[in-house]
């Protein structure tokens, strides 16, 4: 059984639309949207629920006004400035509270709860591509990467109830807590990247965290006719640092047109774009059996 | 002998092993000579945001046994085992606890020297 | 005044909005890069930086001949960055979330702070303006804690030049994005009308009318995708503050790393509109 997730470091360069396309061209696999903060997958794949469940993670701290003597000691306490003054007593503000548990534990008046927050849901969904295990955090909510850990067990589960050979995930942009639970145990990682200042310099940076944590990793160049200079500049990148370049992708606005209809690139009629991204999911399936 | 702790999906030697050690639903204790058991829910581990491995691992710990059985340990708590002295084999996924306990007895369970990387 | 240029999907033309904002706003301004992760302001302001720190997160550090491993620390600490195993102590520094409680708690004054590297803060002048970004250092997860220190620097430079600041957010709309707007005035919300620009603006809604801040939009790329924002704009009253238009020419300009304010005359009425459009909306709100 093999993972393979498709990642960025910088957002908007066609990570979904071109993991929704491999979701089409793979075969006997399980999808997994492991962007929980902001998931667009399913507006390509129109999910069916089979299976919904809360998720629930953390704490936060609420002030019970009538037990609070205002003594103030959970505010000078308060490394995060979420408690302040609210008339005779203190306020705790759940936008800035950490979940630490610091006042809760000091309050001299045992005045502050500590209840568990029910941060968002997770799906087991079937789409016209497969089964899809996906999630919506809360707006607002903490992405601490447990969400992400959480739909990668569940749809590595589903692949062995299966019998799947592969779960393919589409990643989330950047390379904090969500992106490195994300390549936590994959074989292979996808990055796609445009040939712009910002796309290569987070293409960087990603490929930093991949070596950090030893996922081998292969890159898509997507847009490629955008900005030649900078194409060049990030082929000569990959190629000293040993990262196949799987595909040059032109800049297609039928990427956009089968997002409006929802559908994949690769359910329109041909073109050379989906030719190009038939052979980059070729070469991936035979990176990603070559790897581990 | 002394007890090995097996990570389970249930309390009895006929359960699954889990093949979580952090967020299993719990551990079965035994000791090896008797098959008496007793049965350590990990519920309290689960629901943590983050550190359940190292959570399971004090749980692990505070029990008193010198091998844990499991499928996976991440890195956090195989260090936080080792330190306490618990020895850790993995890869034991796919059998009941009581197939676990008798690979173990006969000799064919390795210790892991290194969290496997999953 | 603060203003944060935020979105919830990614690549929606945050850091090309702050930029060329930035090019033309009228009086003394500090460009600030908040997207720590992935910082690309600097790439357009090209800056002359003139000075650099290490930020750090202060973690529990254990003098383990005066701990009595009584477990106080592990009872409260909810990151497991701090373990008690009958004699045994252990701290994971990258779990710790810099909250204190451990030092506070224990009763034998065992625990001492140390440090973990957050990464790099950087700040100094672009053109007329300040500038102050900050850097995550590789494999540290969590970027609030590195915001925190950064906004903390935007605080001091502000009390000196007294002027405006311009905040690049972070996309998504989880921790870190919220932590780049909580103290700002204005949230402009920079998206697209694309499906997964729409879908993506609506969970940024959710998540930022909330905080009751003045709230405006900026769509890029009109014209590609379909009207669906405008009459979310419309129904939830949120006003449309600029629009720049889909055109394959601003993106080969935008990957040649220009301010696209300065790509056209047009364009650069657009900002000084969209810059007239933020005062506009913070003095509203400050009447209110």
């Amino acid at each position: 059984m093999r993972e393979i997730i498709i990642i960025s470091g910088k957002g908007g360069t066609g990570k979904t639309s071109l993991a929704g396309a491999f979701a089409h061209l793979a075969q006997e696999k399980i999808i997994c949207d492991l962007d929980v903060d902001a998931p667009d997958l399913h507006l390509l794949l129109q999910p069916t629920r089979e299976r919904e469940e809360e998720f629930r993670a953390g704490h936060e701290a609420r002030i019970n006004p009538e037990k609070c003597d205002g003594c103030g000691l959970c505010a000078s306490l308060c490394q995060f400035g979420a408690i302040r003054e609210d008339g005779a007593g203190f306020v705790i503000n759940p936008w800035r509270c950490e979940g630490c548990k610091v006042c809760v534990a000091f309050c001299p008046a045992e005045a502050i709860l500590f209840p568990e927050k029910h941060c968002g849901n997770w799906y087991i969904s079937s789409t016209r591509f497969g089964p899809l295990v996906h999630a919506q955090l809360f707006p607002g909510e903490e992405n601490s990467g447990k969400l992400v850990m959480l739909l990668k067990q569940q749809a590595r589960e589903l692949a062995k109830a299966r019998g799947a050979r592969l779960v393919l995930c589409d990643g989330a942009p950047g390379i904090g807590c969500p992106v490195i639970s994300s390549l936590s145990g994959a074989n292979l990682a996808v990055a796609v990247t445009e040939p712009t200042p910002s796309g290569r310099h987070d293409l960087e940076r990603v490929a930093g965290l991949c070596q950090h944590f030893q996922i081998p990793l292969a890159v898509i160049i997507n847009k490629h006719d955008l900005n030649p200079e900078e194409e060049s500049a990030i082929e000569s990148f990959c190629h000293h640092a040993g990262y196949p370049v799987l595909a040059r992708l032109p800049h297609d606005i039928q990427v956009t047109q089968a997002m409006i209809q929802g559908l994949v690139v690769t359910e329109l009629p041909e073109t050379e774009f989906t030719r190009e991204l038939q052979r980059a999911w070729s070469r991936i399936e035979a990176l990603a059996e070559r790897s581990r | 002998m002394s007890k090995i702790a097996v990570s389970s999906e249930g309390p009895s030697l006929d359960d699954q092993v889990d093949p979580r050690f952090g967020r299993a639903a719990g551990f079965v204790v035994v000791d090896p000579e008797t098959m008496v058991t007793e049965y350590i829910d990990n519920g309290r581990s689960q629901v943590m945001a983050q550190g359940a491995g190292i959570q399971a691992a004090e749980l692990i710990a505070r029990a008193g046994v010198s091998w844990v059985l499991t499928g996976f340990v991440g890195p956090k708590a195989f260090q936080a085992l080792n330190a306490a002295g618990v020895q850790v084999a993995q890869n034991l996924e796919g059998l009941t606890v009581r197939q676990a306990v008798e690979r173990f007895k006969s000799g064919e369970v390795a210790g892991a020297a290194t969290a496997d990387r999953r | 005044m603060i203003v944060a240029v935020a979105s919830g999907k990614g690549g929606t033309g945050k850091t090309t909005v702050t930029a060329s904002l930035a090019s033309l706003w009228e009086g003394p301004l500090i460009g600030v890069d908040l997207d720590v992760e992935e910082p690309n302001l600097h790439l357009f302001l090209h800056p002359i930086l003139t000075g650099e720190e290490t930020a750090h997160l202060t973690i529990p550090v254990v003098d383990e001949a005066t701990c009595t491993y009584c477990g106080a620390c592990s009872e409260l600490c909810q990151f497991k960055a701090i373990s008690v195993m009958g004699r045994l102590i252990l701290t994971f520094p990258e779990m710790c979330h810099g909250c204190g409680g451990c030092l506070a708690v224990c009763p034998e004054k065992a625990i001492t702070p140390g440090q973990r590297e957050l990464g790099e803060i950087t700040w100094g002048t672009a053109g007329r303006q300040g500038f102050l970004m900050g850097r995550l250092r590789l494999g540290e997860a969590m970027s609030p804690p590195l915001m925190r220190l950064v906004k903390a620097r935007l605080e001091q430079m502000l009390a000196q030049t007294g002027g405006d600041a311009i905040i690049d957010a972070p996309p998504g709309v989880s921790c870190p994005a919220i932590n780049a707007v909580i103290d700002s005035d204005v949230i402009v919300l920079v998206t697209e009308p694309t499906p997964f620009g729409f879908y993506d603006f609506q969970l940024a809604w959710e998540a930022f009318a909330p905080l009751n801040k003045p709230l405006g939009a900026v769509i890029n790329r009109a014209g590609l995708g379909t009207g669906a924002i405008y009459e979310f704009c419309r129904e939830k009253h949120l006003p449309i503050l600029a629009e720049i238009p889909y055109d394959r020419a601003i993106a080969e300009a935008y990957a040649r790393g220009r301010i696209i304010a300065q790509i056209s005359p047009e364009l650069q009425g657009t900002f000084v509109s969209l810059m007239a459009a933020i005062r506009g909306l913070a003095q509203e709100a400050a009447h209110a």
